[in-house]
C-alpha cells in the first residue's frame, strides 16, 4: 500500500519535473513545478518527515512559487530565442545533470540512506516530533553551518537590494506619519465674519 | 506628540469608528418598505399625465397647443379640427413619456386646466411604443383619478 | 476499513456543516451590515428574509457558466477548485473540542499556515487564465498582498508557538487552561492584533479587499466568472474567513475552554455549558468582527496596505517576539510558567 503510494507520488514528481522543462507556456511550467513540489512533499510525508514536508509546501509552494508566478505572469517571453539557446547550451546542462545525479547516487551508496534501513530510527523520531529533533540537531551539532547559511542569505538580500538601487530619486510620495498626525484643530481656521 | 503616537498604536480612531457602527447596529431603522409604505407625497407632485373634463362630461382641452409649444422636451404632439358643433377640439393628443421630463410646464401653461400631472409615480410599459399615450388613455386616466386631481388642485390653490 | 468509513463520514459532515455555516453567514452578513447602516437588510424571501441565501444559491447554480473565448480553458476551470480545495483541506487539523479533530498531527499549526497560503493560487491562476485586464490586476494585487501579510501572520503564530512550546493545536489550547486571564490574548495582545489584521488581509476582506476592489477594478480576479465557478470562489472566501476565526480562537482565546475557569461562583453557574458552545461563541464573536470591520472601514489604498504590512507589522511582531522571549526566560506566571 505504502509502496504503491510512493510509486504514484514519485511518478507524479518525475513527470511534473519533466513537464517543467518541456512545456511551452512559462506559467504552465511554474504550475508543474508546484505540482512537483507537492509530490515531493507527499513522499517526505511517507518518510515521517512531516515537518520538512509541510515546510516545503509552506515556504516553496506558499511563498517562493507565488513570487515566481507573479514574475512569470508579467513577462513576455520569446520562445524562438529560448529554443535557440536551449540547443546551444544543452550539452553543458546535460553534463551538469549527470554530475549531480552521480553525486546523489554516490551519497546514497555511501551513507546508506535507504527506505528500510533507517525505518526504526525514523519512526522513533516521529514519536517525539521531528520538528523538535531537527531543532536540536541544527542548534547543537550544526550551529556554525546554520548560522553561516543565515549570513549567506543576508548577503544575498543585501546584494539584491544593492543591485536594484539606482541612487536617490526624488519621488512624489506622501508622508504617511504626517497624514496620520493631522489634527482638525490645526487644519481648520474659522475666519471671523463681521 | 507622544499622545498621538499612542493613539496611533492603540488604534484609537479605528475603535471610535467601530463604536459608531456598533451603536447604529441597535438604532432604529429608517428603511421604508416601499410598496407597502411610502413617504408622504406633495400635492404638487408631477407624475403621470391626465386630461381632465368639466363636471358635465365635456373635455376641457380646446387645442390651443400652448402645452405643445412650451414643452421643452418636445414630448407633446397635437392635431386639431373643428368638431361637428363648431368648437375647436383635438383629434390627436399624444405624450411620449420617455421624452417627457416631468417639468410641469404643460400644466402651468394650460388656460383651462385640462392637461395635468397626477400624483401617480409608478407605472410601466411592456412593449415598445406603449410609452406614447394618446388622447383616449389620457382622458381615461383623468376620469379615473378626477377626485384626487381636483383635491390636489384645491389644496394647492392658496399657494399659487 | 471501518476506520476509513468513519473518516469519510466525518469529512463529509465537516464539509456540509461548513457550507451550511457559509450560507447562514452570508445572510448574517447582509443583515448585520444592513443594521449597522440603519437599513433592515433582506426581508422578502421567507420570514425576515431567512431564505434569501437559499434563493441566492439556487440563482448561482442555475446561471450559465460563461467562458471567455480568449481564456486558457484548463486553468480557467481549475482555478476555482484550487481556491476551494486548500480552504477545505485546512479543516483536517482544526479541533472543535478536546479530541474532536480529524487529524491530530504534531505540526498542525504549520499545516494550517501552509494551506491558507495555498489559497492564493486559485486567485492568481483565475486572474491570469481569464485573459482580462481587471482580472490580471486583481491577481497581481492579491499575490503581492498575500505574500506581504503571510510574514507578519507567521510571526504572530510563531509567538503563540513559543508560548505553548508546541505546534499541535490541541496542546496549544490545553496550555491556556485556567480562565480568561490565562489565555494568550493578554500577554500576546500585539500579536493578536497583528494576526487578526493579517487574517483579514489574507482572506481578501474589507478593508483590505484590493484584489476585488469593485470600485477600482470591477471585481478583480473573478470578473469573468459566473454561475457555479463563481460560487466556488465565494465559498472558498467564506470558508477561509471561518477558518481564520477558528484559528484565532484556538491560538489566542483559549479554544473550547470556559472563560470562568478558576472563578469560584461563576464557574459553578456556567458549568452546565458544554465546551463546544464556548468554542462556537468565541468563533461567532470573531466572525462578527469581520462584518463589523466591513461596515466600518473604507478600503485601504494599495501603497498604504504594503506599508502597513512591511513597515509596521513585521517590525512590531519581531519586537514582541523578543519581548516574549524575555518573558519566557523569566517564567512569568501565569502564562509562561512551566
Amino acid at each position: 500500500m505504502e509502496y504503491a503510494f510512493f510509486l504514484i507520488f514519485a511518478a507524479v514528481a518525475l513527470i511534473a519535473a519533466a513537464m517543467v522543462i518541456l512545456s511551452r507556456n512559462p506559467v504552465r511550467a511554474v504550475l508543474f513545478l508546484i505540482l512537483c513540489f507537492f509530490a515531493t512533499a507527499a513522499t517526505w510525508l511517507m518518510l515521517n518527515a512531516e515537518f520538512l514536508a509541510i515546510t516545503l509546501v509552506l515556504v516553496y509552494v506558499g511563498a517562493v512559487m507565488v513570487l515566481f508566478l507573479f514574475v512569470v505572469m508579467m513577462l513576455d517571453i520569446d520562445f524562438a530565442i529560448l529554443r535557440a539557446k536551449l540547443t546551444r547550451w544543452s550539452p553543458i546542462g546535460l553534463a551538469l545533470a549527470i554530475a549531480v545525479f552521480a553525486l546523489i547516487a554516490e551519497i546514497i551508496e555511501k551513507d546508506q540512506i535507504a527506505f528500510g534501513q533507517h525505518g526504526d530510527e525514523l519512526s522513533k523520531i516521529a514519536e517525539t516530533g521531528n520538528a523538535a529533533k531537527l531543532g536540536e540537531i541544527v542548534f547543537t551539532n550544526y550551529l556554525l553551518q546554520f548560522e553561516l547559511a543565515g549570513i549567506l542569505l543576508l548577503v544575498a538580500i543585501i546584494a539584491a537590494i544593492v543591485l536594484i538601487y539606482r541612487g536617490p530619486r526624488s519621488r512624489k510620495l506622501q508622508s504617511i506619519p504626517k497624514q496620520i498626525a493631522a489634527d482638525p484643530k490645526t487644519r481648520v481656521h474659522l475666519v471671523s465674519g463681521d | 506628540m507622544i499622545k498621538n503616537f499612542f493613539k496611533t498604536f492603540l488604534l484609537w480612531e479605528l475603535l471610535l469608528g467601530l463604536k459608531l457602527t456598533g451603536r447604529h447596529l441597535f438604532s432604529r431603522k429608517i428603511t421604508l418598505q416601499y410598496p407597502e409604505e411610502s413617504t408622504p407625497k406633495s400635492v404638487r407632485f408631477r407624475g403621470l399625465h391626465a386630461l381632465r373634463r368639466y363636471p358635465n362630461g365635456e373635455e376641457r382641452c380646446i387645442a390651443c397647443k400652448l402645452c405643445e409649444a412650451v414643452c421643452p422636451a418636445l414630448a407633446i404632439t397635437i392635431e386639431s379640427e373643428p368638431r361637428a358643433d363648431g368648437t375647436r377640439r383635438t383629434t390627436k393628443y399624444e405624450i411620449d413619456l420617455f421624452k417627457c421630463i416631468y417639468c410641469g410646464f404643460c400644466e402651468e401653461s394650460c388656460p383651462v386646466d385640462s392637461i395635468v400631472e397626477t400624483g401617480i409615480s409608478d407605472f410601466h410599459f411592456e412593449k415598445r411604443g406603449e410609452q406614447i399615450i394618446g388622447k383616449q388613455q389620457l382622458l381615461a386616466i383623468g376620469d379615473k383619478y378626477e377626485a384626487e386631481i381636483a383635491k390636489a388642485r384645491i389644496e394647492d390653490a392658496k399657494f399659487r | 476499513m471501518t476506520q476509513v468509513l468513519i473518516y469519510l463520514i466525518a469529512i463529509v459532515a465537516t464539509t456540509i456543516s461548513l457550507i451550511i455555516t457559509v450560507i447562514l453567514y452570508t445572510y448574517a452578513e447582509r443583515k448585520i451590515i444592513g443594521f449597522m447602516q440603519d437599513r433592515i437588510g433582506p426581508n422578502r424571501v421567507g420570514p425576515i428574509g431567512i431564505l434569501q441565501p437559499v434563493a441566492d444559491v439556487v440563482k448561482l447554480l442555475l446561471k450559465e457558466v460563461i467562458r471567455p473565448s480568449a481564456s486558457n480553458i484548463y486553468l480557467f476551470i481549475i482555478a476555482p477548485v484550487l481556491a476551494l480545495a486548500p480552504a477545505l483541506a485546512a479543516w483536517a487539523v482544526i479541533p472543535i473540542n478536546n479530541g474532536w479533530v480529524l487529524a491530530d498531527i504534531n505540526v498542525g499549526l504549520l499545516y494550517v499556515l501552509a494551506m491558507t497560503s495555498l489559497g492564493v493560487y486559485g486567485i492568481v491562476i483565475a486572474g491570469w487564465a481569464s485573459n482580462s485586464k481587471y482580472a490580471l490586476l486583481g491577481a497581481i494585487r492579491s499575490s503581492a498582498q498575500i505574500i506581504s501579510y503571510e510574514i507578519p501572520m507567521a510571526f504572530a503564530v510563531l509567538g503563540v508557538l513559543m508560548a505553548a512550546q508546541s505546534m499541535n493545536l490541541t496542546t496549544i489550547v490545553e496550555k491556556q487552561h485556567g480562565g480568561i486571564l490565562h489565555w494568550y490574548w493578554l500577554p500576546l495582545l500585539p500579536l493578536l492584533v497583528v494576526y487578526w489584521v493579517s487574517a483579514v488581509a489574507e482572506t481578501n476582506r474589507l478593508p483590505f479587499d484590493v484584489a476585488e476592489g469593485e470600485s477600482e477594478i470591477v471585481a478583480g480576479f473573478h470578473v469573468e466568472y459566473s454561475g457555479i465557478p463563481f460560487a466556488l470562489f465565494f465559498l472558498a472566501e467564506y470558508i477561509n474567513m471561518i477558518l481564520v476565526c477558528f484559528i484565532a480562537v484556538l491560538l489566542f482565546a483559549g479554544g473550547w475552554l470556559s472563560p470562568f475557569e478558576g472563578i469560584p461562583v461563576l464557574n459553578k453557574v456556567f458549568s452546565w455549558v458544554p465546551n463546544v458552545v464556548w468554542m462556537f461563541a468565541k468563533v461567532a464573536f470573531f466572525m462578527l468582527s469581520f462584518l463589523w470591520f466591513r461596515a466600518t472601514f473604507p478600503r485601504y489604498r494599495y501603497d498604504q496596505l504594503m506599508r502597513l504590512g512591511w513597515k509596521i507589522f513585521i517590525p512590531l511582531t519581531l519586537l514582541w517576539i523578543v519581548v516574549e522571549a524575555i518573558l519566557i526566560q523569566l517564567q512569568l506566571p501565569p502564562w509562561f510558567s512551566i
